[in-house]
């Protein structure tokens, strides 16, 4: 009992500490306001920027708000009335002007930040610090967006990994992104703002890391059931690291063919970490043109037949142009299991899967037409 | 399982057993608790006999001042469902830590925070803004009705035919998915094969006949039936507004039919609209709904306004200042919000021109909006502000919306808005300036002109109570997010797995809490003032000094609204005629030639309802009977000609003499 006591008159100090420690925690923990990469410092620098333009408005208005109330409240009778006063060219000219002047402030700033910033704009020396290595070629990555992880291809090095992607620190990096199904964000926020990967088009971005370390990255855009694990980590290495990265992803000895990546396209949660030491050369390319699938005709060669640029060859069937997805459950699942337990279709009183799949050739798992890839 | 499956797909469509989510213990859990309460309430209406009372007096009522009540009813009722949804995200989103799945599966989840959206957005700020302009637009502008009465009745009950087909997809299939705007490729029929979306779709599409007719109803009465010397220059603010909100309902939601419908047709048709294949581009949709979804704030928040300076100026005792410069600033924003749209995504892809062109025209509205504001922080300079409840939402609004301007100043910015775009902190934006512009403006609105539609205050006291608890609770719930969005944190998450960011989930929750009481005391505010409704009640029929030809009416005014037409000499024009010792004219009174109600609203608006049903379940029988039957009762209005009646001009006389002698009798 005593020592409760004791400690009573401690305890909301204690509890005021213990409460507090998290924001003090979190405000450093702010990825935006302290990035570790270029891009994202500057576009960090743009909302410091335009925040501060706005509080030069925003703070006397605040101010007007809360004190003009209570100064001309009804019960002071010592402050002036005029219930006729509606006009005053002056203040009008003020209340338009003061406005604008920050609008074209803020305006040209935003026109140029958004010039230099475009995540399509390669880097250059006023975008990044002194040390970013502007004369090595950029890592190139390629960066598919499936239901739901990330596919990261290395064309440099002919490596790919799901939901792991790594890079030197200050070198700059390009990304290429698409998407498998339907439409995703990519998104490292210390690194840089997110960019749209979209199915059947390509959508780029351009960065660079100063700092090694382990970032979160992850899917910015809600994408269905599978939305919140579609997390991966992005490390920032120096040289030696980033070569040892890669070699395990060599050592991995699984390849990355057309077969296991219509087998990793099914829908899927959650999903580890996995390496590929080998990729086929025209699989991000194929997956771009939505024609991973044997038989189907690529946007590339769609684009140049409908250019004039190409002759279509034969005749092409509308099979060859449609896009083979893969069907989910009725809670918006992976359908796997489904079909595993192959009795609960009827139930739901939809098509057998099959009969859904009819006209996109045949089934994802077996087109042992494709030619032998590569091994290695 | 129920013999031949031929059969029961012929009739029932792909509406079967399975598609009622028994399994589910929270829909049944609702269900239950909906089941009694409805079953209360009908059961009290029929022991209290008051069906035929509402039948022949509100549901077929071409009145505008009841139809007004009856959308702010519905808007209610709604808002306490999207609060639900709401309470159900913040509670998930504060549980989902540490390795916590939370107590909702990502099916439930994603359905709820859709849900929330489009009910928040479509059937509780909609539904309040259309009530608000259906009770006062007419009276303000000295007209008797609008100009198509029936039309008004039939577009209130298109939107609750949309409430019903979305409230259905609770405890009958599902409801979409994909978030409130449902994009393609996600929303398209291989993405979302179930009834969700479709659901989503045909909700929209019946309450959005109601919402465009609507649209043009107060378009034409604006227009046409303002009562002499009411120039444009001398309409009051919340008519302008009105009008300008109305502009944009004509213009823009024809763009989000098309479009629905074209989505509809990709997911019924196979068409390749929005697919990924066979040149279809879901680029497309995202431009398309929202060249409609950016007016479309613009349309919730123009009234808004329009009600902050109603308020401003009345509470202060004063003319508003800059009547000009807030009428022009109306209209550019009217203009410039078919400006922006693409604000929305900058970070599809678009080059760097297209995205500084789109920003810089959004930072442009901000100075309209910002003489707004100069102008009722003028208009309470050298004014004598009285702290009534319509004025203590105003002060609010002030505050908190120029808090929300100034971060969507931000978003606007292209390059923040690649680090914060689709995270909390765009969540909490559009809160700031939904909740805080919006709902604060309809808070005001409905304690500024509740004893105009119903001949009593409300109550002071919860009023207080609401007020506080709903403001202070805003603060708790959002500015969290805002917090959150810097951290990094992506809207629409289920699960969390950096325990860092679990304090600010809690205490956004908590603000949920607090908003949950502010509800309950608007509700109980509501209840006491009808029950106190002896001692609040306004027997001037202008409790608060107005300033708008409104208050020149008894409250609730008379069926007619004004015996004779007014007319106008200057802005303010109540206050003007109070100021040259305006007298009621006694005598002189002649028959007024009214509308007459009608059922055909009820019946075509069911028959839409019940058409959208059956097409969401693939009940093509059903489908195409109710739309005949749905163009028969269309034909069969049109040959009924018995339309309107006229009001003797003894009953006028009566009632002119009634409210003449309650006015005498106060003084």
């Amino acid at each position: 009992m005593s020592e409760q006591y004791g400690a009573a008159p401690l305890r909301p100090f204690r509890l005021l500490a213990l409460l507090s420690l998290p924001f003090v925690l979190s405000a450093c923990n702010s990825p935006l306001l302290f990035p570790d990469g270029d891009i994202a410092a500057r576009q960090r620098d743009m909302l410091l920027i335009a925040t501060g333009l706005m509080l030069i408005i925003i703070i006397p208005v605040i101010f007007m708000s809360l004190y003009f109330p209570w100064r001309y409240r009804a019960s002071n009778k010592a402050t002036p009335y005029d219930s006729e006063w509606d006009h005053s060219t002056k203040l009008e000219l003020v209340i338009w002007t003061g406005p604008l002047l920050i609008i074209i402030v803020l305006g040209a700033v935003t026109w140029v930040g958004t010039h230099l910033l475009d995540p399509f704009r390669p880097l250059d020396k006023i975008t990044t610090s002194e040390k970013v290595a502007l004369h090595e070629n950029p890592l190139e990555v390629q960066v598919v967006a499936m239901n739901w992880k990330w596919l990261f291809i290395y064309p440099q090095y002919g490596v790919a990994s799901i939901n792991e992607l790594a890079a030197p620190v200050d070198r700059p990096i390009r990304f290429d992104l698409t998407a498998e199904s339907v439409m995703n964000a990519f998104y490292i926020p210390t690194m840089a703002g997110m960019i749209y990967s979209m199915p059947g088009m390509e959508t780029k971005l351009h960065a660079v890391m100063n700092t090694p370390g382990a970032y979160d990255g992850f899917a910015s855009h809600y994408n269905g059931a599978g939305f919140s694990d579609m997390n991966f980590k992005f490390y920032s290495q120096n040289e030696q690291d980033f070569d040892a990265w890669i070699q395990n992803l060599k050592d991995s000895n699984r390849t990355l063919d057309k077969k296991t990546y219509l087998e990793l396209a099914k829908p899927s949660e959650a999903v580890p970490v996995e390496y590929f030491s080998s990729v086929d050369k025209d699989l991000y390319s194929r997956i771009l043109g939505m024609c991973v699938h044997d038989g189907k005709l690529c946007m590339q060669q769609i684009m140049q037949i409908d250019a004039g640029a190409a002759e279509p060859g034969k005749t092409v069937t509308i099979d060859q142009l449609k896009y083979q997805t893969y069907d989910l459950d009725k809670y918006g699942h992976g359908k796997e299991q489904d079909e595993a337990q192959g009795a609960t279709a009827p139930a739901t009183n939809r098509e057998p899967h099959s009969d859904e799949t009819n006209g996109g050739g045949e089934p994802a798992g077996e087109d042992s037409i494709a030619p032998p890839q590569l091994n290695d | 399982m129920l013999g031949n499956t031929d059969l029961t797909r012929l009739i029932f469509g792909r509406l079967t057993l399975e598609s009622i989510p028994y399994h589910e213990p929270i829909l049944v859990a609702t269900f239950i608790a909906v089941a009694i309460g409805g079953g209360a309430v009908l059961g009290a209406l029929t022991y209290f006999r008051l069906w035929g009372y509402l039948w022949k007096e509100w549901f077929t009522s071409v009145d505008h001042k009841r139809i007004g009540v009856m959308y702010i009813v519905l808007a209610i009722i709604m808002l306490l469902r999207g609060f639900a949804d709401a309470i159900m995200m913040r509670t998930q989103q504060a549980l989902a830590f540490n390795g916590s799945e939370g107590f909702l599966p990502a099916h439930h989840y994603d359905q709820v925070f859709t849900a929330h959206g489009v009910i928040m957005i479509f059937f509780v700020a909609m539904p309040l803004i259309v009530g608000i302009m259906n009770i006062v637009v007419p009276l303000q502008i000295g007209a008797r009705d609008v100009a198509f009465p029936f039309l008004n009745n039939f577009s209130f009950w298109m939107t609750a035919g949309g409430v019903i087909l979305i409230m259905a997809s609770l405890f009958i299939g599902e409801f979409a998915r994909t978030g409130w705007l449902a994009f393609p490729p996600l929303a398209d029929a291989a993405n979302s094969p179930g009834v969700g979306v479709d659901y989503y779709i045909w909700g929209l599409q019946i309450a959005g006949v109601g919402t465009l007719l609507s649209g043009v109803n107060f378009l034409v009465t604006i227009i046409k039936m303002r009562a002499t010397g009411m120039t444009m220059m001398r309409m009051p603010i919340f008519t302008w507004t009105s009008l300008c909100t109305n502009i944009l309902i004509v213009a823009s939601f024809p763009v989000l039919t098309a479009v629905l419908a074209l989505l509809s047709l990709d997911r019924y048709a196979g068409t390749h609209f929005f697919t990924n294949d066979l040149g279809g581009n879901s680029m497309m949709y995202f431009n398309l709904i929202w060249i409609w979804g950016h007016p479309e704030v613009y349309i919730l928040i123009l009234p808004a306004f329009g009600v902050f300076s109603e308020v401003t100026s009345t509470f202060s005792g004063k003319r508003l200042f800059g009547y000009t410069s807030m009428v022009y600033a109306t209209v550019v924003i009217t203009i410039l919000a078919y400006l922006v749209w693409l604000h929305h995504f900058f970070t599809m892809g678009n080059g760097a021109s297209v995205n500084s062109f789109f920003g810089i025209t959004t930072m442009i509205i901000s100075i309209p909006t910002g003489a707004k504001i100069f102008n009722w922080l003028f208009t309470m300079y050298n004014g004598r502000v009285r702290f009534e409840l319509p004025m203590m939402w105003t002060i609010a609004f002030l505050v908190t919306f120029t808090l929300g301007g100034m971060t969507g100043v931000l978003l606007a910015v292209p390059p923040v808005d690649f680090v914060v775009h689709n995270s909390l902190f765009l969540v909490a934006h559009f809160h700031n300036v939904i909740i805080g512009g919006v709902l604060f403006g309809m808070f005001a609105a409905i304690n500024y002109w509740f004893p105009k539609a119903f001949g009593f205050k409300l109550d002071v006291f919860w009023g207080k109570v609401s007020f506080w608890f709903w403001v202070i609770g805003f603060y708790f719930a959002f500015m969290p997010l805002y917090v959150l969005g810097l951290m990094g944190v992506t809207r629409r998450l289920r699960v969390f797995h950096d325990p860092s960011l679990h304090i600010w989930f809690i205490i956004a929750a908590f603000g949920a809490a607090l908003i949950a009481v502010g509800i309950g005391a608007f509700l109980m505010q509501i209840f006491v003032s009808i029950r106190n409704r002896e001692k609040l009640a306004d027997t001037t029929g202008d409790p608060w000094d107005g300033r708008t030809l409104e208050w020149a009416t008894s409250s609730p005014p008379p069926h007619y609204n004004f015996a004779f037409t007014p007319v106008v000499h200057s802005l303010d024009t109540y206050a003007d005629m109070k100021k040259r010792g305006f007298e009621r004219p006694m005598e002189g009174f002649r028959p007024i030639h009214m509308p007459k109600n009608t059922g055909a609203g009820v019946v075509i608006a069911a028959l839409a309802t019940i058409c959208g049903f059956a097409l969401i379940w693939y009940i093509w029988w059903l489908a195409a009977l109710s739309f005949v039957a749905m163009l028969a009762a269309v034909i069969a209005h049109t040959f009924n000609y018995d339309r309107d009646y006229y009001i003797p001009a003894d009953e006028v006389a009566a009632s002119e003499r009634a409210f003449a002698d309650t006015l005498a009798a106060r003084s």
